[in-house]
Parts: C-alpha cells; structure tokens; sequence
C-alpha cells in the first residue's frame, strides 16, 4: 500500500529524544508521519474493480448529461415535427419521439433532473435520517419521541401521501420557484421526508451498540463534550449502513421520480426527465421499442453504478477491510 | 515500600454510593436499585498505589469509574487534590479531567477502530491543549517511545495489534495529558499471563517515573500483592477491609479477606493439596436486595448474632488497618480472643 515515496520528507529521529527501550530500531529505520487516511481510503477503493467501474461510468453520466448539452446542441424542446417517430439516424442517433424532439438531447436534459433530484433527495434522507437516528439512540431522553415519529411516518401509504402534497403545494412553489423550479423543490422534499426512516432506524440502533462500547467511555473520561463525541466516535463508526442508504437513497429517489413523472404528477408534462421519457415512450413501444429501452438502460444503469460506488466505498471507509 | 506518614492525599472518598434505578411495570416506574456501590470511603496518597480486590460483581469497576465520574454517583463526595469532583457541573469537570485518567480492562474495546494510533493517542491533546499539528506529533512519538510502542505503528489501526500492544496504545492515551492520578480497571485480565508481566511492569515504571498514582482495580490477588502498597477489599458493594499490602497478605483481618486469600493457587502442588482453604457456601447476595445487617453476614464462617442485625461499621483496629467486621468490636466478648490470635503487625 505506501510505499516509502513519502519518507524523504520526513525529519529522520532526533537521536537523543528516545527512551533506551525503542532506540535501536528507530536509528536504522526512519518512520512514516501519520498520513491523511483518506489516502489509505482510495488505496483500497481502487482495488474495488466494480466500484472502479460504477465510478468511471457514473462520471461518464454526468459528463453526458451536463457537458453532453455544449456538444449536441440541439434544443430538447425542438419540434421538427416531419422528422416524427424516426429511429436512430446520423441527424438522431437515439431517434426522435411523436412531436419529432430529438431523443439525445431529451436524454441529456432529462438526466440533468434526474441525477439532480436523486443526489439531492439522497443527501436530505440521509441528512435527516442521520440526524435523527444519531439523537434517538445517543440522547437517550428524545429516543421514545423521535423513533415514534419514525413510526408514524413508516406507517403512511407513501404514493397517496405524494398525490396529496403534490396537490396541495404544487401552485405555491410554482409561484415562488417559478415552473420546473417549484416542482423540483417539491420532489426533492416530499422524496427526502419520505424515505428517511430505514436511515434513522438503522443508524440508532447502531449507535445504541457503539454507544456502550469503551472507548466511547474513554472519550467520556478525557472530557470529550457531546457534538464531538458524535461527530469523531459515533458517526465514522456507524459509516457502513450510512454508506449504503446512500446508495440505495439515490437509486429509491430517481426511481420514485420516475414513478411520479411516470403517473403525470412530476415536473410539466413537456419538461424531461428519464422518468417522464420513460412513460411517454410506453404509448409507442410497440412502434418504436428504442425509446423505452434509452431512459430505461439510463436509470437502471446510474442506480447499478451508484450502488458499486457505494459498495467500494463502504470497504474502502473500514479499515479492517482496507488493506487485505 | 510506601510510606503513608508525611505523603498527601491525593484523593478522598467519602460514603460513596453508585445505586443504579431498577424499573419496571408498565410506567417504568423505579421500583429498587442495584446498589452496585453502597456507602465505601477511601483515600489516596499521592504516589502510591492503591489495589481494589473483590470478587466478580461487587462493584470494583463500578467505584472506579464513579470515582472518575464516568457515573453520576447518587451520594457522596470524591475529592481530587483538593477539588470536589462528584458534583462539578461539565465545563469544571472537563477542565479537571486531564488530572485523572483511566486505563481500561478490554484493550480490543477501548480503542476507537476507526482511528488510527495516534489519532487515539492525540486525542486527549486536542480536547486539552491547544498544540499545533506538529508538536501534537512530537508528544505522540514521546508517548509512544514512553510505552514502548514502534513510532512507525502512529498511522496504524487497532486491529493490527497485539492484545498487549493495544493495552500499551491505551496507556499511552492515558498519559497523553499528564494525569496524576490513573484509575487501572484491570488492565491486564484480557492479557496473557507473559503480556501481564510486561504492561506492569510498565505501569510500575512509568510509576516511578512519573510519579503517577494508581488504583489498581483487579481480581488477581497475586498481582494486586506485586504491585499495590495498600490494597481495599470490597464485598458486594462495601469495603470490607482496608490495610497495607504486607500487613493484609500476612494476617488478612475480615473473614472475607482470610476467604479470598486462601483461595489463591499455590504453586507447589504439595503445599496446593495440603491447603486448609476456607471455603465460602453459598452464592454472593444480589446487590439489590442486599441481606440486613452485615453484607457478609450470609456466607461468613464466623457469623454471630449481632452480624445479622447491625451493619458494622469501618473502624481502624490497629494503625492504618480498617476493617468491618464485629469481630473487632472492642465490647463483644468474642473479640478477645478472635482479635488476639493475629497478633504481630
């Protein structure tokens, strides 16, 4: 793993500083200052071929979805409506849908919302479900309250309570958030409160069983207040489950964004999205099966990567693993 | 050995109890309490080494870890160099917790996996001192060489040690701050027996040293005999006896300590089966619901009336040797001739 590449750098032992016991070693063998271990951390995730792999394609997705715009310049929202229900061609590689937009420019349009509302649907669940499971299982006075509201909110039929909501608010935060802005507000929102629980339920119990281990008593003896003890002993400890309901966070939230866009309660019925490329293709799958099969290989492949990415680097964040 | 006469106290305990709540019914209502620590008094002199014995569950650990105020103690006050610490509110207590250390019994569960050697030995300097990153690695690398670690093992995790070296890890976090006082809850139980002897003799060294002072918190007469100048035997959540070390291994006073003594291996097979051991009956009462009068009073050999109903108090019966036990009550006819069979001291 290190090599000795950082050694040079190294101020060599002072002779007289050591103690008789551990003197002779050190003379010959100079040591290695404690390096930053997020090193140690991609020294083990690269060994990881599949994360490797989910990572390079992820990147490949975003660099198509966000860069892809500047070099396939064609407007999503372009009718060229003689060139309708084409399949794949020099002027459309994907193809074009009903009204004749072409397909690889909704695709790239469409993943930029996709990606975004799973990334950041992803960061408010665990957000919320680290905050809550972090404080039900270390204050031991709020844990009855915040697990029965994790109850509560396990309880509700989670594709009616969107309708709802969506209903409700979505004409405010248009208003506020203007069209697609207020919707992906709203998704991202509804999206993160909802799928928060397994999160928090998985985080307290873990740090309910780390919580009595010694060395969190340790800190407690040399003073450590509550937030660090949180922060240096619990959370780096209860990293693995955290890891992966991120990963499985990204891959729920873009597929509930499909499922919302897929039912018409999404972002506006022209504005795309893998999910709503996905259910307006479904009308014309007979006729032009391509067209579900893009968004589709789209999702299932971003979730696919995401998910090794996370894989890897719940590994790579133990350092019992590492280095074996 | 240590000398009492002229030294300081360093720490002072006095009628300390730990009762844990016992709840239950549908309201979880407190219904009793674990007495785990029930009313034990004892000072520290500055520089030596007290031990604590006493068998599985009588509160050894439990009394070390309230005297550092890992617990909040029900009643009672500890003492610490002059500062009262049972009741200090956090900010005052964080600000004395760098006098007062402790090293734990598991080595594997004391140490943080997920941090690296000297994350876990910077850690009490961070918290207290206001060190760059560079001289908190200088002191590492002092304390690493103190304990005798390899300083290359800095950037590596517990996992990759040895049970001995983890414990070593441990110590080193322990002086990290300079404490003066060091509570050692059985340090050397999860080691091997070779590994015992290397970590105390470590302890005794940097003893010397440093002039640290121990409580030595162990189950193993044999090395509590090796390393404490006085030694306090508790039962079941009370002290039984406390004396200096060669005064309390040669003439034990309370029946429990002439119990637990002879039930110490003996190396030599022949003098081992020729034991007259005292062998206790019966199980150790449960601190919740500990026997009237005397803690003792249900398994001690030597049982009398009076033990049934008057808890004995501590009392000193010959110079620094206290003990609670009614045999040593100065107006109970037995005591003569119990009290005078030990004679010398």
């Amino acid at each position: 793993m290190t090599d000795n590449a950082d050694r040079p750098n190294q101020p060599l032992h002072g002779a007289g500083a050591t103690p008789a016991g551990a003197a002779p070693v050190m003379e010959f063998e100079s040591y290695r200052a404690p390096r930053n271990q997020w090193w140690d951390v991609w020294d083990q995730f690269k060994t990881h071929k599949g994360a490797l792999f989910g990572l390079g394609f992820f990147i490949f997705t975003l660099l198509f979805v966000f860069v892809g715009p500047l070099i396939w310049t064609l407007d999503s929202q372009f009718i060229d409506i003689r060139a309708r229900n084409a399949g794949p061609s020099w002027a459309h590689p994907m193809g074009t849908d009903q009204l004749g937009r072409d397909t690889l420019a909704r695709m790239m349009a469409g993943g930029q919302t996709s990606i975004a509302v799973g990334l950041t649907a992803m960061l408010l669940a665990l957000f919320l479900g680290t905050l809550i499971g972090v404080m039900a299982g270390y204050f031991r006075r709020i844990d009855g309250l915040l697990m029965r509201m994790t109850d509560l909110f396990l309880a509700l039929p989670l594709l009616p309570l969107l309708l709802v909501i969506i209903m409700l608010y979505r004409d405010n935060l248009r208003a506020a958030f203007g069209p697609e802005g207020g919707i992906f507000v709203l998704i991202v929102v509804v999206i993160g409160a909802t799928s928060w629980m397994q999160t928090a339920r998985v985080v307290r119990g873990d740090v309910l069983a780390i919580k009595e281990r010694e060395f969190v008593l340790a800190a407690r003896s040399i003073g450590t207040p509550s937030h660090r003890m949180i922060t240096r002993h619990l959370l780096p400890n209860v990293m693995s489950p955290i890891m992966v309901s991120a990963t499985l966070g990204i891959a729920n939230a873009i597929i509930t964004e499909s499922a919302l866009s897929f039912l018409g309660l999404g972002f506006p019925s022209d504005f795309p999205t893998w999910g709503r490329l996905l259910f307006d293709a479904t009308d014309w799958l007979t006729q032009n099966p391509e067209r579900v099969i893009w968004p589709g290989l789209a999702i299932s492949l971003t979730v696919l990567s995401v998910n090794y990415i996370g894989d890897g680097l719940r590994d790579a964040l133990d350092p019992r693993i590492r280095g074996r | 050995m240590f000398d009492i006469r002229g030294a300081k106290k360093l720490v002072e305990v006095k009628d300390l109890k730990m009762h844990f709540p016992i709840r239950s019914g549908l309201l979880q209502r407190v219904t009793g309490a674990v007495k785990a620590v029930d009313g034990i008094s004892f000072d520290i002199y500055e520089g030596e080494t007290l031990g604590l014995v006493g068998e599985s569950g009588c509160g050894k650990s439990t009394c070390g870890r309230a005297v550092l105020r890992l617990y909040e103690p029900t009643s009672g006050s500890i003492i610490l160099d002059g500062k009262e610490i049972a009741h200090a509110p956090f900010d005052k207590l964080r600000s004395l917790r760098p006098m007062m250390q402790m090293v734990f019994q598991d080595p594997q569960a004391s140490l943080n996996p997920r941090m690296t050697v000297a994350g876990i030995i910077g850690e009490p300097l961070s918290e207290h001192s206001k060190m760059t990153g560079k001289e908190r690695l200088e002191r590492i690398y002092e304390l690493m060489d103190a304990v005798g670690l390899n300083r290359d093992f800095a950037n590596r995790y517990p996992h990759e040690f040895s049970g001995g070296q983890r414990q070593r890890i441990g110590i080193a976090r322990a002086l990290a701050l300079n404490p003066k006082f060091i509570v050692c809850d059985e340090p050397i139980a999860a080691l091997d027996v070779s590994i015992q002897a290397q970590v105390v003799n470590l302890l005794e060294e940097l003893q010397d040293r440093l002039g640290l002072t121990y409580l030595f918190i162990s189950h193993d007469l044999s090395m509590v005999r090796h390393i404490a100048d006085r030694v306090v035997v508790m039962y079941l959540g009370k002290v039984a006896e406390i004396g200096p070390r060669d005064g309390l291994y040669e003439d034990p006073l309370h029946p429990y300590t002439q119990a637990l003594l002879s039930a110490v291996p003996e190396p030599d097979p022949v003098s081992h089966d020729n034991a007259n051991r005292t062998i206790l009956e019966g199980d150790v009462p449960s601190p919740a619901n500990p026997p009237k009068g005397c803690n003792f009073s249900t398994r001690c050999p030597r049982v009398m009336d009076i033990c049934r109903q008057i808890d004995p108090e501590v009392r000193e019966v010959k110079p620094g040797r206290f003990v609670a036990c009614h045999l040593y009550n100065e107006t109970t006819p037995e005591t003569a001739d119990n009290a005078a069979e030990p004679a010398e001291a």
